[in-house]
């Protein structure tokens, strides 16, 4: 079963990425100037009464996205760029999210409800001491430094053995998903040492920091816009560069690609690493913003919804996913409130209208429609 | 002498009873019995008097104990409706003496069952769960002497768990020469040679430690363990005659547990080869990815309730036959929704599986919500029907429940129909024609197209039928089908694609790893090491254990 994806070379360079490139310092420029200083001058500057006023639960909707959008970036690296559906990016999130978690789980100290040394959900589950891989995540370095290698590891030893036996198309996706289940039930049990189905929550302060103050709230939105636009650049570098040029002929043509001298398992290894620790990134600043990290995120679903932002943003373009992110979780903060029990029929219907009608998603139906102006 | 008289009509009136329900009663039998009853509840005439009642009933819980046991060698026939009265705490002091209540509450004297009225300083009698458990076993010693052989059966199980008194050897060894039923002596025989354990006569107890040597209960091994352990036995050949007994208890536990975890791991096999059958032939024989699948097992399962539900509101006496209904009906549905998904959505997919699975994905979440909308969130009810509650009992410790063996033929059935299917019928030919080569089958005249819808319609029924066996084993909610959706398709990518045989090794493999797993590791660890073996064995060979051998680069 080739999976063959039968993409024109103009949607490769889309309109906005060329956009971009033609104007993409002012470009980046603008998005630095909203993140660094409108948003921080609406938020804290601006009096709560005026109009003008970002609420807080807007800030923290908005941070959340952009974590989502880091996802569905490093999503559209592996698949749109590279043709491998990984339905496995949750456990690479949620990796991150649980290390940098145990950070803040010990930077509680003695104010949780036993007043000990161990975080309450260690005491409540009688553990004596950390287990060894919890070992010097008190400190803020290590944690940062393990959110970032958990997920990497686990992406470097698995994609070893999957692309070594040249495992691809469904069946890539279908073992990704089945590691997603299994580390889902893994995070669930309470002897395992992450908490069971409660996760890590309660948070209190970040390098000695409240986490509740508008200030730090702010510096963590803002870290996550800067952190979004570097990987955003970062992208961008890859895919234009001869590495990049290589994923995408892997995805067109994998055995041509091979007759023709290279290796793909490298190229495809190195992407499938570097993907997973974006997502391990997006996973330790989105639970210091949302403020809980439990196993639910690692369930299947999570992991397949990704995909789903990064097809209706456009797969592919560098933009596409970081508009298909918002585009789903605003609609699903909008649902989750007006109707919640019509939400999943949408997001039901969008992965059907999306695959069936918008095969280039948003982005090429824009594209399209430019085209035939012209 | 009255009295006689009515415990001969009441004898005589039971015999009457057991000459219909004990079929395996001889006539012959039947008169040595009355003659026998006659003569035991004749020749002990005299009632219980008023003194021993008031023993029983009064006093602290070691003598009262003490005196049962007496009173149970001696089997006054008025014993056993005091006893049972005593049990249900019908009896009352008066000023010491014993006073009966009958089910109205009204007081009665014991004797002359004449009424009398009940003082308001009537003291209760209060049983301990010491007096409890030696009332329990008075009465099933009596009991041993009922005519019918279900009280009888009863009252053994009673005793065979009981705590026994040595002096009551005798009447048991009396029971077991009377008893007729082979099950029943068997298990008097088991409970005499318990209390022969402890007997002064060093053969009678070897034999008794043989005797018990045929039990596969462990309460029994530690018996026997508790009699070597208190050193008060001395003879050499009791000691190894009680050990042998304890390694063949020993043996048999261990080889019912092996029984056990086999069949468990069978049926669970047969699970997950329903599970996997049908998209054995959605994702193996025409490489669709269906995500959907288990939400048309789950479908199959609401199905299976909605008939339940249409027999309990129409036809409540024919309840029982609802499973079978449910069959035809269940695929019937699933059958038809997964057409209308195969002409709505997968046909516009062919050859893009990622993309049909995202497509199959959102189908998935559209049917589970509109489950939610219709039935509700919580989980519904489905009962088994009565003939599949209960279980064949083949040791006191394993049974197998009816409905997985049930299920277990019910996934052999419809492995034989599926092949039959695709291997002896025209459109089983026809799907294999359009696996092999989709252009070539076109241009001798298949409508592929056609093909396609069946066989997936096919498949999606399958996945129904999976839902009816499903209903009868777990829960029937709205999220039954993501429990079995990973598991479904590791057995299909395991088994190999397009191979029906596969399947069925892989899935027949998974359930009986995961069951022997199960027993060392715990349910939730064991399935994790289930996948990770799946993800490193699908590395060695990526197209499956069972795969065909093919040339083609791209698999």
């Amino acid at each position: 079963m080739a999976e063959t994806q039968v993409l024109t070379q103009p949607w490769r360079q889309p309109l906005l990425l060329r956009l971009l490139q033609g104007g993409s310092g002012k470009a980046y420029g603008v998005a630095l100037l909203l993140v660094c200083v409108v948003v921080p001058v609406l938020n804290l500057l601006v009096p709560s009464g005026s109009v003008f006023h970002l609420s807080n639960y807007m800030v923290m909707l908005v941070g959340k996205i952009l974590c989502y959008a880091m996802l569905a970036l490093a999503m559209d690296l592996i698949w749109g760029y590279t043709g491998i559906l990984s339905l496995g990016h949750g456990v690479f999130f949620a990796l991150g999210g649980y290390a940098f978690g145990m950070y803040l789980m010990r930077q509680i100290g003695h104010d949780g409800v036993y007043h000990s040394d161990l975080p309450d959900f260690m005491v409540f589950l009688n553990w004596q001491d950390y287990p060894w891989y919890w070992k010097g995540t008190g400190s803020f370095l290590y944690a940062l430094f393990l959110a970032v290698a958990a997920p990497g590891l686990l992406a470097l030893v698995f994609g070893w053995f999957a692309f070594r036996s040249r495992i691809k198309g469904v069946y890539f996706s279908i073992i990704t998903q089945a590691m997603t289940f299994a580390f889902m039930l893994l995070f669930f049990r309470n002897e395992t040492g992450f908490g069971g189905n409660n996760g890590f929550t309660d948070f209190k302060r970040v390098l000695g920091i409240a986490i509740t103050t508008p200030e730090m709230r702010m510096a963590l939105f803002v870290l996550t816009g800067l952190t979004l636009l570097a990987m955003l650049a970062m992208a961008q570098y890859i895919v234009k560069s001869k590495f990049g040029r290589v994923l995408t002929a892997i995805r067109d043509a994998e055995s041509r690609v091979m007759f023709s001298g290279y290796n793909p398992l490298h190229y495809k290894l190195a992407i499938w690493t570097l993907s997973a620790v974006m997502c391990g990134i997006a996973g330790a600043l989105y639970v210091p913003q949302v403020g809980i990290i439990n196993p639910g995120e690692m369930s299947p679903a999570n992991s397949i919804e990704i995909a789903i932002w990064t097809a209706i943003g456009g797969r592919g373009t560098l933009l596409g996913p970081l508009l298909g992110a918002g585009i789903v979780n605003g609609a699903k903060s909008w649902f989750t409130q007006s109707f919640p029990e019509y939400w999943l029929y949408f997001l039901g219907l969008l992965f059907v209208l999306v695959t069936l009608y918008l095969p280039n998603g948003v982005l090429g139906l824009i594209r399209k429609a430019k085209g035939a102006k012209s | 002498m009255q009295q006689v008289f009515c415990e001969f009509l009441r004898v005589f009136r039971a015999f009457l009873d057991a000459g219909r329900r004990d079929k395996d009663m001889s006539i012959g039998n039947k008169v040595i019995g009355l003659v026998l009853g006659l003569l035991l509840t004749g020749g002990q005439a005299q009632a219980l008097t008023l003194d021993e009642m008031a023993a029983l009933s009064a006093g602290d819980s070691d003598a009262r104990i003490d005196t049962l046991h007496k009173q149970v060698v001696k089997a006054d026939p008025a014993l056993l409706g005091f006893l049972q009265a005593l049990e249900n705490d019908q009896v009352k002091l008066v000023n010491g003496k014993p006073v009966l209540l009958d089910d109205s509450g009204a007081a009665h004297d014991p004797l002359t069952n004449k009424p009398v009225t009940l003082p308001d300083d009537a003291e209760d009698v209060v049983n301990n769960n010491r007096m409890r458990g030696a009332l329990d076993a008075a009465i099933a010693s009596l009991q041993l002497r009922s005519a019918d052989v279900a009280v009888r059966k009863a009252a053994v199980e009673v005793l065979r768990d009981a705590e026994l008194d040595p002096a009551e050897l005798d009447m048991i060894s009396k029971a077991e020469t009377r008893e007729t039923n082979a099950d029943i002596k068997d298990m008097l025989e088991r409970i005499r040679s318990r209390l022969e354990l402890s007997s002064p006569d060093s053969a009678v107890r070897i034999r008794a430690a043989q005797k018990l040597g045929e039990s596969d209960r462990a309460e029994i091994k530690q018996l026997l363990a508790d009699h070597l352990a208190d050193g008060a036995e001395k003879d050499p050949q009791v000691i190894s005659a009680v050990k042998v007994a304890m390694l063949n208890i020993e043996n048999r536990i261990a080889r019912y547990e092996v029984y056990g975890t086999l069949f468990s791991g069978i049926s669970l096999g047969s699970v997950l080869l329903l599970a996997a059958l049908g998209l054995a032939i959605t994702y193996g024989l025409m490489g669709v990815i269906n995500m959907a699948h288990g939400e048309m097992m789950m479908l199959g399962a609401y199905s299976t309730y909605l008939v339940q539900h249409a027999f309990q509101v129409w036809w409540p006496s024919m309840l029982g036959a609802y499973v079978i209904v449910a069959i035809p009906f269940a695929f019937a549905v699933t059958m038809l929704i997964g057409m209308a998904l195969e002409r709505l959505v997968i046909r516009h997919l062919y050859g893009r599986t990622l993309e049909t699975l995202l497509a199959t994905w959102g189908v998935s979440l559209i049917l589970m919500q509109l489950v939610r909308s219709i039935f509700g969130a919580q989980n519904v009810l489905v009962e088994n029907p009565s003939w599949l509650s209960g279980g064949l009992a083949l040791s006191s410790t394993l049974v197998l429940p009816y409905n997985r063996i049930a299920i277990i033929v019910f996934a052999v059935l419809v492995l034989l129909l599926v092949w039959l299917l695709l291997v002896r019928t025209r459109l089983g030919l026809f799907v294999r024609a359009v696996t092999q080569n989709r252009r070539m089958a076109s241009c001798v005249g298949v409508n592929t197209a056609r093909v396609d819808m069946l066989a997936f319609g096919m498949g999606s029924g399958i996945a129904g039928l999976a839902g009816v066996a499903l209903s009868q084993v777990g829960n029937v909610g709205p999220d039954l089908g993501t429990h079995y959706i990973v598991d479904s398709f590791m057995v299909v990518v395991l088994g190999g694609v397009g191979q029906l045989m596969g399947t069925v090794y892989s899935s027949l493999g998974l359930g009986m790893l995961n069951k022997l797993l199960e027993g060392y590791t715990g349910a939730v660890l064991a399935k994790i090491i289930v996948l990770a073996l799946i993800i490193v064995v699908i590395q060695k060979r990526p197209q499956g254990l069972f795969a065909l051998k093919g040339r083609s680069i791209d698999g």
